[in-house]
């Protein structure tokens, strides 16, 4: 469903349609509430400025996943003022001053490769609403720093469950919009565009697999790879994919971007591992964003629990 | 004061600048969510940058003839020096607290620290000799110790080309303006001198 903006309203300040248009209504429901009031007792800024949100694109979603961090989030400020998003500069505050450019409605996201039924959907069409979930996770970036972030999103294994995958289907490969006049950082070629990532299938069907829509109870902000992006917790932070146009399913691992970049130094799993030292720097520690000492870096970022079976019986020294 | 005092004293406050802005940032909270990395990059820009500027000193002269930049070469190469030690003392306290086991594991495993720590152990001799007393004990030797800034220059642009993970303009900028300073002086030294010679030695008629 699209609904015609004025032209003198800011992006960010678009209630956007698509995911929760009709859901106006459920604003106030309990979950919304819920986790309002968990948030806003963690940050009273947050609370004080509810009622200026509640006109900015707030979505209405579970809240109170098992899969959480019970850890305090970082600041909205934080979390959208500090991004690696090449495809809008290299530098950690060019998304947040250039990413107003891209254009999020409509969006498209095709579907084809090993599946049964290869289509193009319309985001509104992938994201039922009404799927929303929240869930707190760490996010820790190759570049040894790291941060708790609030997404909204739906687990990706619902999805690719409607999308009825082939029996060849082996990996699913993830690509980020290619346009240079959207994306004015794909006019360097810094890297080799479009951004492309890929999850094995069992990575992609694991319960903390997200596809991501919002962040902080809000729609995703541009910078942080709206419309739709990839959120796998136990691995750095580049397997994220941001701005999603393509999934792919294959029998081949897919060719990733920082992969190809740096074979040496970015591998396929890119599971986080402070035993696995990048060539350049140390894994073994991270600066938690906000934070002045160091904390150590957990295996799988602290979800080895859950998905140290993945990986059984592989060398991860050599499978990095 | 006079003209040339006055001049150098505008550069010593221009040098300060750069500090002066990370702490005024630092105070309004403007060094964005990892103010210990903008600060690291903050200082070590402005060691290369004022190195790279100090090597500028000598070109200036032979191409345009100007006197002036090598009397604020010595300043510029001490504040070179200053930003060095900002630089090095943001990792040791800030980013590593003192860690010496992780710093040392840093200093003998990442090559791009290895050399960064090279360079500022490099850089304290150049700053101790620096006085006019050095400059007259060491007499020749000062001017074959001090060739030293080529090599410390030069290791600064490889520590920065080393740690970057995709985006290499901006050290490969700082590469090119150092092979331009370098490659003046050779240019100088191979085609210029000896042009200058063989017309003054034209004058002398062969035996």
């Amino acid at each position: 469903m699209l609904i015609k903006r004025p032209e003198d309203v800011r992006p960010s300040e678009i209630t956007e349609p698509r995911v929760y248009a009709e859901r106006r209504d459920f604003l106030r429901n309990s979950a919304g509430t819920a986790f309002a009031l968990a948030a806003g007792a963690a940050f009273p800024a947050l609370l004080a400025s509810r009622s200026a949100q509640a006109a900015a694109g707030k979505l209405s979603f579970a809240g109170g996943s098992a899969l959480s961090t019970d850890e305090t989030p970082n600041s909205l400020k934080d979390i959208t003022r500090y991004n690696n998003f090449y495809e809008f500069g290299t530098d950690k505050e060019d998304p947040a001053r250039r990413a107003h450019t891209l254009k999020t409605d409509p969006w498209t996201v095709r579907v084809d490769g090993e599946v049964e039924k290869p289509a193009d959907y319309h985001l509104e069409d992938l994201i039922k609403t009404s799927q929303l979930e929240e869930r707190i996770y760490r996010l820790r970036c190759v570049e040894a720093w790291s941060m708790v972030i609030p997404w909204v999103g739906i687990p990706l294994a619902g999805l690719i469950k409607r999308f009825k995958p082939t029996s060849r289907a082996r990996f699913v490969e993830f690509t980020t919009l290619y346009d240079p006049e959207q994306m004015p950082g794909q006019r360097s070629q810094v890297l080799d565009w479009p951004y492309v990532e890929g999850l094995r299938m069992d990575e992609a069907m694991h319960p903390l697999t997200l596809l991501a829509v919002g962040l902080y109870g809000k729609v995703l902000p541009n910078q942080n790879g709206a419309p739709i992006r990839l959120v796998v917790p136990w691995k750095y932070g580049f397997k994220n994919v941001k701005s999603i146009v393509r999934i792919r399913f294959s029998n081949t691992i897919p060719r990733t971007t920082w992969a190809l970049s740096g074979p040496g130094e970015y591998g396929f799993y890119a599971n986080v591992n402070p035993t696995v030292d990048h060539p350049r720097w140390s894994q073994s520690r991270e600066r938690r964003i906000g934070e002045f000492f160091k904390r150590k870096t957990l295996m799988f970022n602290g979800y080895e629990e859950q998905v140290a079976g993945l990986y059984r019986g592989m060398d991860l020294r050599r499978s990095f | 004061m006079n003209t040339p005092r006055f001049f150098k004293f505008a550069v010593f406050l221009l040098c300060l600048v750069p500090l002066l802005w990370i702490i005024a940032d630092g105070l309004t909270d403007r060094l964005g969510a990892n103010p210990i990395e903008e600060i690291t990059q903050r200082t070590g820009d402005w060691t290369l940058r004022l190195l790279l500027i100090s090597l500028a000193a000598t070109p200036a002269r032979h191409f345009f003839g100007w006197r002036w930049p090598l009397r604020m070469r010595r300043m510029l190469g001490l504040y070179a020096f200053f930003y060095a030690c900002l630089h090095f003392l943001t990792y040791l306290v800030l980013d590593q607290f003192f860690d010496w086991g992780e710093i040392l594991k840093d200093i003998i495993k990442r090559p791009y620290i290895t050399i960064g720590f090279a360079v500022f152990v490099l850089l304290i001799p150049l700053a101790v000799t620096s006085t006019n007393t050095m400059m007259r004990r060491l007499g020749r030797r000062w001017a074959q110790l001090h060739q030293l800034v080529y090599v410390a220059a030069t290791g600064g642009v490889f520590h920065y080309l080393w740690l970057v993970k995709a985006d290499y303009r901006q050290p490969l900028l700082y590469a090119v303006v150092l092979l331009l300073l370098l490659g003046a002086r050779v240019w100088y030294q191979r085609v210029m001198l000896p042009v200058t010679m063989s017309t003054r030695s034209l004058a002398i008629p062969p035996h």
